[in-house]
């Protein structure tokens, strides 16, 4: 077996393994912090797939942003040592059945159809194509969000301050 | 079957993070734990974008997809997890607790 498909396993279950903890830990603080081998997993699929901007976009975001976003969350929760009632989860052997069926479903449908494929896998450095791709095809949608970040900014702003009450 | 060089192996990751993230938030009654959720889905989306990408089309286009969906998964994440963190304040675990007959 090469070395990059010992990796690429390593990676897969230290994804999925992680993702699976966050499904089913009893507690969620170790749910939230499973959720970084989860991004950092996803981050090195990114970087087997060749897109080496996406897996740095994905680290800084995911892992810098979202991830100390969830922790505080957690963190700051009302009685969250407190396993009982903290991560509380109902209804699981009818999930269980669903979600198996539907996983069934999907890699049966992944493993039956003959996908399209490409002339040649490439390997290049992708970071100007998507500058150019931003600036070109993609401009009105890149405008549309920077709309969205200012809502979400102006929206987080007024959900967390105290009003002041004359 | 399972190797770095084929597309249905990345799919299925993807799949496999689908489904866990769908268990999720169908069964944990905790807001925060079904937002952890709605990431791990996001994520699977995020997976078959950029393997379709490499694979399938071989252009970028996937990769500016899979930009957005991060760009707008955080700033779900800037409105919702403070959402969450100050409802938790308002309603304690114990309103949710069944009535004693």
């Amino acid at each position: 077996m090469e070395i990059s498909t010992a990796v690429f396993y390593l990676v897969a279950i230290i994804t999925v393994g992680s993702a699976a903890m966050v499904a089913f830990s009893r507690n969620i603080i170790y749910s939230a912090f499973s959720l970084l081998g989860a991004f950092g997993g996803v981050a090195g699929i990114y970087v087997f797939l060749g897109a080496d901007f996406v897996a740095a976009v994905q680290l800084l975001i995911y892992v810098g942003g979202i991830l100390v976003l969830v922790l505080f969350a957690v963190m700051l929760t009302h009685r969250i040592t407190d396993v009982q009632i903290t991560n509380r989860a109902a209804g699981r052997l009818t999930a269980l059945i669903v979600t198996g069926v539907l996983l069934y479903l999907l890699v049966e449908t992944v493993r039956g159809t003959s996908w399209a494929k490409a002339k040649e896998l490439v390997h290049q450095a992708t970071t100007g194509t998507i500058g150019d791709l931003f600036l070109e095809s993609y401009l009105l949608p890149f405008e549309l969000a920077s709309l969205v970040l200012l809502a979400a900014l102006i929206g987080a702003v007024v959900i967390s301050r105290k009003e002041i009450k004359e | 079957m399972f190797s770095p060089n084929d597309l249905s192996s990345y799919l299925i990751i993807g799949a496999i993070l689908f489904s866990l993230g769908l268990f999720t938030v169908l069964t944990r009654r905790n807001a925060i734990s079904v937002l952890m959720g709605v990431e791990l889905i996001l994520n699977s989306a995020n997976i078959n974008y950029v393997a379709f990408s490499h694979f399938s089309s071989g252009s970028t286009d996937g990769q500016i997809y899979a930009i957005f969906v991060i760009m707008l998964a955080a700033a779900e994440a800037a409105v919702a997890w403070p959402l969450c963190w100050l409802s938790s304040r308002f309603f304690t675990p114990s309103m949710w607790r069944p009535r004693k007959r």
